[in-house]
């Protein structure tokens, strides 16, 4: 009898007819395909992507070259040189990231006490030739001054957490 | 008569079947493999040795990218070593996320084993319907850790930061509507918490669809019914943890008999196989998955009406909140020390194990008293089932490889680290 049942069962093709209709039904459901550069997926406030550095209010740069975030890269990616300017503040006279080196690990942005190098939602970039890969002092700064907006966000909506 | 000698076959480094950057020397009788030898290696970054160099908190980082499908279980074995040798109480909140994370990483892990092991064994459709349920996995990962898979998130002590009271959301394009995006939306409207109750509420249904589409499959069963049998005498020597240990009958769950965290307050069964085979190796993983649902849902509920710290109150291992080292001398003093030197641990040594998504993931930690380990060596599940690989596909065909390999859940990541 369960022999024949077997036999019955295997002759009627039934398990793969199961099989087709939960792929039959996913024809005509609602698709969920995201159309990539036009339109994304949600992002994060919390989100580690390229990096930036941050300027005060009023343009005065916040980085205060402590050399925290160049201690604590695990990828030993950022390289900082100290001077003192003509006002008696210390500043980086270099700030660089390699962003071959970096894994993206945000310790450097918790690290950071005047919130100054921080991890952007930019994730979509690249090089076009050898040696781009180094973030300089000039590119983070621009790159912050670019997205201002959008970091003070993404910091103000996670700072409870912090 | 001419003599008809072996032949011998390179399987990959770059055959998509072959999990990465896994190179098989097989040696075949026809198109029955007489003996199989990985070579291992490949992926090699020297974890291990680079961990001896940089202080204990800066290392989590790379255990992410040991097993790269299942990030937070590896941390969680560092992290379980390193706290046992400091000697620091983990609070209960973080013991719960820390738990419901390593389920939504078994969760990971599985899917991505079932869509890979369908795609190698012939059944293409179950890689997209895995990665659809991943999406919504790796959005909970980016929403409390900043990352869809190298998460970085939990730390000595706790985990880096509590769950967060908002999803991010789409916005309309001209390709959805307001209204299209608002049905998207429906279940990022709540918490973090909201999203995954509604992922665990949906979850078995989508189970039982990849059960419909391959259990009772009459390719899928041809393809492992009865492939890679081991004994479960057999599995014990090989020194088989995980799904391919219960596969052989043994009835070896860590979260259950050495349980660490919460997991002793859970409630939830493991699954144990009888033949020994492929077939039931996955249906293991298949149960293993309703399970970790099932946790998920109890950490969760257990959240919601729980708060707390979600760190310790030391200092010296825990970095203060952000506002008290703006504000507070001793807070900044503690910043610096523990971003610069990081903290010592006593000497001794420790052990800590996870019952990973492919077996047991331990970390054995040896301390000479500095703020870096003396010796950091890794137990990688997948090493020990690697090994056995030749015995497994001995007398089967070449195509039997594949499915073996596939069974295994091989990821190359921890096997070279």
């Amino acid at each position: 009898m369960k022999l024949l049942k077997h036999y019955i069962k295997s002759f009627l093709f039934l398990e793969l007819l199961k099989g087709m209709s939960v792929t039959g039904r996913y024809l005509f459901a609602r698709k969920i395909t995201v159309q990539y550069p036009e339109e994304k997926t949600p992002m994060s406030p919390r989100f580690r992507g390229l990096h930036a550095q941050r300027r005060y209010a009023n343009g005065e740069e916040r980085c205060i070259a402590c050399k925290l975030c160049e201690a604590v890269c695990p990828a030993l990616a950022i390289t900082i040189d100290v001077t003192e300017r003509d006002d008696g503040t210390r500043r980086t006279s270099r700030y660089d990231i390699d962003l071959f080196k970096c894994i993206y690990c945000g310790f450097c942005e918790e690290a950071c006490p005047v919130d100054a190098i921080v991890e952007t939602e930019i994730f979509e970039y690249h090089f076009e030739n050898r040696g781009e890969n180094i973030m300089t002092k000039d590119k983070l700064l621009a790159i912050g001054d670019k997205y201002e907006v959008q970091i003070a966000a993404a910091k103000a909506a996670d700072a409870p957490y912090r | 008569m001419p003599e008809i000698r072996n032949y011998t076959l390179n399987f990959g480094p770059q055959h998509p079947a072959a999990h990465g950057v896994l190179r098989m020397i097989l040696e075949m009788d026809g198109e029955v493999v007489q003996r199989a030898d990985p070579h291992i290696g490949l992926l090699h970054r020297a974890t291990e040795k680079l961990a001896e160099s940089k202080p204990y908190n800066q290392s989590i980082g790379y255990m992410d990218r040991l097993d790269y499908v299942s990030m937070m279980c590896n941390e969680h074995g560092y992290l379980l070593a390193m706290e046992k040798l400091l000697g620091i109480e983990v609070p209960q909140r973080a013991q719960y996320i820390r738990v419901m994370f390593d389920e939504i990483t078994r969760l990971l892990n599985h899917l991505l084993w079932i869509g890979a092991h369908g795609l190698d064994v012939g059944a293409m459709t179950m890689f997209l319907y895995a990665f659809r349920e991943r999406e919504d996995l790796m959005d909970m990962y980016e929403a409390v850790s900043g990352a869809r898979l190298h998460a970085t998130y939990y730390r000595p002590g706790g985990v880096a930061r509590d769950l967060p009271d908002s999803m991010p959301q789409y916005r309309a394009s001209k390709w959805h509507s307001k209204k299209e995006v608002d049905k998207l939306n429906d279940n990022r409207s709540g918490s973090l918490l909201d999203f995954i109750e509604d992922f665990t509420a949906r979850f078995p249904t989508y189970v039982d669809e990849y059960e419909t589409l391959l259990t009772d499959n009459r390719i899928w069963k041809q393809r492992l019914v009865d492939i890679g049998i081991v004994t479960p005498e057999r599995a014990l020597q090989l020194g088989f943890t995980g799904p391919m240990l219960r596969g052989s009958g043994i009835e070896w769950d860590l979260r259950k008999k050495q349980p660490y965290e919460v997991y002793d307050k859970m409630d939830f069964d493991i699954p144990v196989g009888t033949n020994g085979d492929s077939y039931d190796r996955y249906l293991i993983r298949m149960e293993e998955m309703r399970q970790s649902n099932r946790i998920i849902k109890q950490c969760v509920d257990w959240l919601r009406v729980n708060d707390g710290p979600i760190q310790t109150e030391d200092h010296k291992v825990c970095p203060p909140k952000r506002e008290a080292m703006k504000a507070d001398m001793e807070s900044l003093i503690h910043h610096f020390k523990l971003f610069t030197e990081g903290f010592c641990l006593p000497e001794g040594e420790a052990y800590g194990a996870v019952e990973h998504p492919k077996g047991e993931f331990g970390v054995y930690l040896i301390s000479d008293g500095a703020n870096k380990p003396y010796r950091l060596k890794i137990r990688a599940p997948g090493f020990a089932h690697l090994s056995s690989i030749n015995e497994m596909t001995r007398g089967h065909m070449l195509s039997d490889v594949v499915a073996v390999i596939g069974t295994q859940d091989i990821v190359f990541g921890e096997i070279d680290r």
